[in-house]
């Protein structure tokens, strides 16, 4: 069977809000329905049935169980349209669309959308796990004094509510002190970060400006650009904010609120479908999904930062291809920290590193940095977890058809020490 | 949002706004596409006046299967009273037909029609060596229109056909003839539909009204600036009903409106500013074919009096209003960007009309736009086409819900129908103006205003 391939049609996403601001009000299934809604008027596809829909989230409440299917049944698509919900932390988004793109590939499907969403607001907060245990015993209780029993055992303490955390569940560390560790051990400068933040918030500003977001989001809930953006964002403003993660290691701290994502609330949505599909369709590809490649490093006992991942998943990517950096017009590195992406083109440039580590012959190579997100990402836009691949993939896809590139690499760091990266190509 | 008075004065206070004399406005018949009889009613129609026109437009009305008498019956009720002018040379001549329509008046069913059929007089600067009398009797048809509008009562319209140098079954007469008889022409009245050439397809009343894949919009393509949401919204709606595949614009800020628009008509959406500098280009880049249809409903209000505007007040509403339509007009023109007849129909509004205090900006704009349809009238006729303005009165929007309660209750009342208009009854006059059938009507601005005192 001769491979078909997969088409980045087109994309569509909320403007991305900090939380427990204007979106703290609403929930995933709301946020992902409107990404899923904006897209379907985009392309005219409303009462459409589409191949499958992809979905996910990170923080999730329990009843959200069928969370992409409940976001199809509530859009304007086809009720006949399948869905699944899938999870692998940031990544989310990033494999829904290797998961759809896969399924046109094989000829499984003919479109497609591959979305996550994801509200640090509307966070699942859950109770103890003592007094879960305690309501357990007490549903299965069958006489009152069963019920008695259980009852006693309930202590005010255990009315606590456990609010979700960005800690790593085998570490009990936060993203953010993981993040710091890798900082220092690569020696990443104060400067450095805050310089790779000002570029994020001048270059996502400028996409605005020009109106290359106008077919790309939809308003939602009255807010129409991301909120996090700062568009007036300089080196002087960022150098005042203390830092905030790795302050007890022995090295200076330099991650900063300013040079870290904020908690974030959103939702994207990418429309793929096979060639046939899209000249049906009247669509103009915007890119096509070539490959992709996940890694995943011992962030526990292997001595390995948490988000050093995408180091490793990026060389085998393009050895499996046959490329190398210079294959590509631009590059798309998943901000979650500025000093994550330094640390990763560090490692790349790092002979030691590649040998030893990655077991090349030397260095993979540098990124030559006008080539990096050139239309701002995390630090800027903002990072709702599983929204975060949805809002880089239609992003590179139409930079790629704008600037007549012909490939771009895309990389997204996750927790639990893993990472995706792809290739899209013209 | 809801006239509460018109529920009240037809209900539980009729008695005292009877016994006052207040305001007595009535719910209008408005066009509804399951209605078996098309958005006609069932009762016999009046043809008065003793000439050419009145026996072809009685002979259409037969074929159409309506009931026609050319005398009235004193025991039954009428659906509408066509009244025939056509023809004659001297004001002696209108009184037999006029009296009769008065003698007629109180056997007009509720919601009912009287529709005047005339020659085109002409008014000063044309140069013309048309007989004074002539002339005289064609103007006059238009003040017993534009009275017996005033006197209308119980949701009743009068309005006129004018023929300007077309038979009275030339087929965009014929068309303007079904629209003001139909439920579609529910708020217009005191107003003249004057069509100028033979181009348009006949069409049958039945046809007039139908819907989806037999409507008259059929597989055309139309573009509605504005659509997210209010009068633009339901532009798309009925276009869509009508059978167009619609395509919406709007700014995005309206991203999500517009979204929920669209996605209820399978329409496409384009976010987009019309004010930039290639919003033409781009909006035939996203639809990707030829438009057969285009709406420039996109309007803003800046108001503010003259003595305090600002430079960005002025500038936006004239921007947006008037420039943004020049641009893009010319830019699809520029790029043979037009299907085979084109129709373009702008908003206009009365203010552009009457004027209004602190909005010289706005009507500015508006009065432009009558300017432009006027202009650009013999450019898209030599496409086949047509452009023409429609301007909206006192319309119950989220803008108008917003005004003070005297200035709105003031805007509902001071009208021959005592009562704002609908957001449909924009969107009916403008799809009737895209039909194909309406292809000899060009230039034109007709108001969809209830016969507004403003600039009438």
């Amino acid at each position: 069977m001769t491979q078909r391939r997969a088409a980045v049609l087109g994309g569509n996403r909320i403007p991305f809000a900090r939380s427990n601001k204007q979106y703290a009000h609403t929930s995933n299934q709301d946020m992902l329905t409107s990404a899923l809604d904006g897209l379907v008027a985009r392309y005219g596809m409303a009462g459409e049935r589409l191949g499958e829909v992809a979905g996910g989230a990170v923080l999730k409440h329990s009843k959200d169980i069928n969370l992409t299917r409940e976001a199809v049944l509530g859009s304007a698509l086809d009720p006949h349209t399948p869905a699944f919900d899938i999870g692998q932390a940031c990544a989310t988004g990033l494999e829904t669309v290797v998961s759809i793109s896969h399924k046109v590939m094989h000829g499984q499907i003919e479109s497609g959308i591959a979305c996550g969403v994801d509200s640090a607001s509307d966070a699942p907060i859950v109770v103890t796990e003592e007094l879960r245990s305690i309501l357990l015993d007490l549903s299965r209780a069958k006489s009152n004094g069963q019920r008695l029993k259980a009852l006693t055992r309930l202590r005010p303490q255990h009315l606590a509510p456990q609010a979700p955390s960005t800690g790593e569940a085998r570490t009990g560390m936060s993203m953010g002190e993981h993040q710091a560790i890798s900082t220092a051990a690569w020696g990443i400068s104060r400067e450095d970060q805050d310089a790779l933040a000002v570029e994020s918030h001048r270059n996502l500003a400028a996409a605005w400006d020009r109106g290359f977001f106008d077919d790309l989001v939809t308003s939602y809930q009255g807010v129409s650009v991301d909120t996090n953006l700062r568009p007036d964002s300089t080196m002087e403003k960022l150098a005042e904010l203390k830092p905030v993660f790795g302050r007890n290691l022995p090295e200076p701290a330099t991650m900063t609120a300013g040079n870290s994502t904020p908690l974030t609330d959103g939702a994207s949505a990418v429309l793929i479908g096979s060639d046939e599909y899209a000249a049906a369709h009247g669509l103009e590809p915007l890119a096509y999904f070539r490959d992709a490649e996940a890694a995943a490093v011992d962030f526990v006992h292997g001595g390995e930062g948490l988000l050093m991942a995408p180091t490793y998943a990026v060389p085998r990517l393009l050895a499996r291809n046959g490329l190398t950096f210079a294959d590509f017009d631009f590059f798309e590195i998943h901000e979650a920290f500025a000093s994550t992406v330094l640390c990763h083109l560090a490692a790349w440039e790092s002979e030691e590193f590649c040998r030893e580590r990655l077991g090349l012959d030397g260095a993979l190579g540098s990124i030559d940095r006008t080539k990096l997100n050139p239309n701002g990402s995390s630090l800027a836009a903002g990072h709702p977890f599983a929204a975060t691949g949805g809002r880089i993939i239609a992003t590179a896809a139409k930079h790629l058809k704008e600037t007549g590139g012909t490939r771009a690499l895309v990389s997204i760091c996750a927790a639990g020490g893993q990472g995706l990266t792809a290739i899209l190509e013209a | 949002m809801n006239d509460k008075y018109i529920s009240l004065a037809n209900g539980p206070l009729k008695k005292i706004v009877k016994t006052l004399g207040l305001p007595a406005p009535v719910p209008l018949r408005r066009f509804d596409p399951a209605d078996s009889a098309h958005g006609y009613l069932s009762e016999p129609i009046l043809v008065l006046g003793e000439t050419a026109g009145a026996d072809a437009l009685s002979q259409l009305l037969l074929d159409n299967d309506f009931s026609v008498h050319r005398t009235p019956n004193p025991g039954l009720r009428y659906q509408a009273i066509i009244a025939a002018y056509d023809g004659l040379t001297h004001p002696d001549q209108l009184q037999d037909t006029t009296l009769a329509i008065g003698a007629a008046l109180r056997q007009l069913t509720r919601c009912g029609r009287v529709i005047t059929v005339a020659d085109a007089g002409v008014v000063f600067p044309h140069t013309t060596d048309a007989d004074p009398a002539l002339n005289a009797v064609r103007n006059a048809v238009t003040g017993i229109t534009r009275s017996l509008a005033h006197e209308m009562r119980a949701g009743s319209t009068a309005n006129g056909i004018v023929l300007d140098g077309v038979q009275p079954t030339a087929p965009s007469a014929v068309a303007a003839l079904w629209f003001l008889l139909s439920a579609k022409s529910a708020y217009v009245s005191g107003q003249f539909l004057t069509v100028s050439s033979d181009r348009g397809t006949t069409t049958s009343a039945a046809e007039f009204a139908a819907t989806g894949q037999t409507g008259p919009l059929n597989g055309a393509v139309a573009v509605v600036t504005g659509a997210a949401r209010g009068i633009g919204a339901e532009i798309a709606r009925v276009l869509h009903r009508d059978g167009a595949q619609v395509y919406g614009v709007d700014v995005p800020q309206a991203g999500q409106a517009l979204a929920q628009t669209m996605n209820s008509i399978g329409g496409v959406a384009i976010q987009l500013d019309i004010t930039a500098e290639h919003a033409g280009q781009q909006i035939m880049e996203r639809v990707g074919a030829p438009i057969d249809i285009l709406i420039h409903n996109a309007g803003i209000t800046r108001d503010k009096l003259l003595a305090n505007m600002d430079e960005s007040r002025w500038a936006s509403a004239i921007a947006v209003n008037i420039s943004s339509q020049l641009r893009i007009n010319e830019s699809i023109t520029a790029a043979t960007g037009w299907g085979q007849a084109p129709r373009v129909v702008s908003l206009a509004s009365i203010a552009g009309l009457a004027g209004n205090r602190g909005q010289t900006n706005y009507s500015a704009s508006k009065a432009g736009v009558v300017g432009m349809v006027a202009a650009a009238a013999e450019d898209f006729a030599a496409r086949s086409g047509t452009i023409n303005a429609v301007a909206p009165g006192f319309i119950e929007t989220d803008m108008t819900a917003a005004m003070p309660m005297v200035p709105r209750e003031l805007g509902r009342r001071l009208s021959s129908l005592q009562q704002g208009g609908k957001p449909r009854d924009v969107a009916e006059a403008i799809a009737f103006f895209v039909q194909p059938a309406a292809g000899g009507i060009n230039g034109k601005t007709l108001r969809v205003c209830g016969q507004s005192l403003l600039g009438a």
